[in-house]
C-alpha cells in the first residue's frame, strides 16, 4: 500500500562512513542483478541461437566476438567471480564467524581483489590461447 | 510476550515454520551454483573453440546437457529469488505487484527458452 504521505525515513545510508564491508555489499547486489539481465540476455541468446542453426549462430558469434561482446563478456566474468567471492563469504558469515572488524574487512577487500584476479587470469588465457 | 495473531495465540500452533524458507534456499541454490558455474566456464575455456560444430556437439554429451538443464533450473530460481528482494526493497506500490509479475514471466520465458534449445541440440546432434 502507498502511504498517503511519505513516512519519516532514518539518515540510514548517509551517516557511515564507507567501508569495504559497504562496497563489496553493494556491488554483490549490483553484479546479481547484472548478472540476472544481461548475464541470462547473453546465455539464452547464445544457446537458442545454436539451436536455430548455423546462420543464426553465427550471428551470435560477430556480435560475441566483436568489442562490445568482449567489454559484456569481460564485465560479466567479473560480475560472476564477485558475487561468487562474496556468497562464499556470506557462507562463512552465515556460520556466526568473520564479524570482527578486522577481519571482517579483510575478508571483503579479499572478495574483490580476488574478482579482479580471476578475472584477469581467465581473459589472459583465452587471449592466449585464441579464439 | 508472543508475536503472531490472536487466533494464531489461541490456536497456539507456534510458528509456520516457514519463516527461513527464502532465505535457507537461496543458499542451497548458491551451493548449486558454485559448482554449476564453474564447471561451464571451465569446460567452455577447455574447448579448441567456439565455433558451431564444436559447441553442438559439446552439447550432445548428456554429461554436458544435463548439467546445462541443471544451470537453467538452480541458477535460474536463485536469480528469481535474488531478484525478488531487490524488487521487494526498491519497488513499493502497485509497480511492486507488475514488477514480480514481469520477473515471473522474465525467469520462465527465458528459463524455457534455455531449456528447450539445450534439449533440442542434445536430442537432435549436429546436423550435416
Amino acid at each position: 500500500m502507498t502511504p498517503s504521505r511519505p513516512r519519516p525515513l532514518s539518515p540510514h545510508l548517509t551517516v557511515y562512513k564507507w567501508g569495504p564491508h559497504m562496497l563489496v555489499s553493494i556491488m554483490h547486489r549490483m553484479m546479481g542483478v547484472g548478472l540476472a539481465t544481461a548475464g541470462v540476455l547473453g546465455f539464452v541468446w547464445w544457446l537458442v541461437a545454436l539451436a536455430s542453426g548455423k546462420e543464426a549462430y553465427a550471428s551470435f558469434l560477430k556480435c560475441a566476438a566483436g568489442p562490445i561482446g568482449f567489454a559484456v563478456g569481460i564485465g560479466l566474468s567479473f560480475a560472476f567471480f564477485l558475487h561468487m567471492g562474496n556468497g562464499i563469504r556470506h557462507f562463512v558469515l552465515d556460520t556466526g564467524a568473520g564479524y570482527e572488524l578486522k577481519g571482517n574487512r579483510l575478508g571483503a577487500m579479499v572478495v574483490i581483489f580476488a574478482a579482479f584476479v580471476l578475472t584477469a587470469l581467465m581473459w589472459l588465457y583465452i587471449f592466449m590461447k585464441g579464439l | 510476550m508472543r508475536g503472531g495473531t490472536e487466533l494464531g495465540r489461541v490456536r497456539g500452533l507456534g510458528s509456520a515454520k516457514e519463516g527461513a524458507h527464502h532465505w535457507w534456499h537461496q543458499r542451497v541454490t548458491a551451493f548449486g551454483n558454485l559448482f554449476l558455474i564453474l564447471w561451464l566456464i571451465f569446460s567452455l575455456l577447455r574447448l579448441p573453440d567456439m565455433g558451431y560444430e564444436t559447441v553442438r556437439s559439446w552439447l550432445q554429451s548428456p554429461i554436458v546437457a544435463v548439467p546445462m538443464a541443471l544451470i537453467v533450473i538452480n541458477t535460474f530460481w536463485h536469480m528469481k529469488m535474488g531478484l525478488q528482494v531487490v524488487i521487494e526493497d526498491y519497488v513499493h506500490g502497485g509497480s511492486r505487484i507488475i514488477s514480480l509479475a514481469l520477473l515471473h514471466i522474465w525467469t520462465f520465458g527465458a528459463g524455457g527458452l534455455a531449456l528447450f534449445s539445450i534439449l533440442k541440440v542434445a536430442f537432435t546432434g549436429t546436423p550435416s
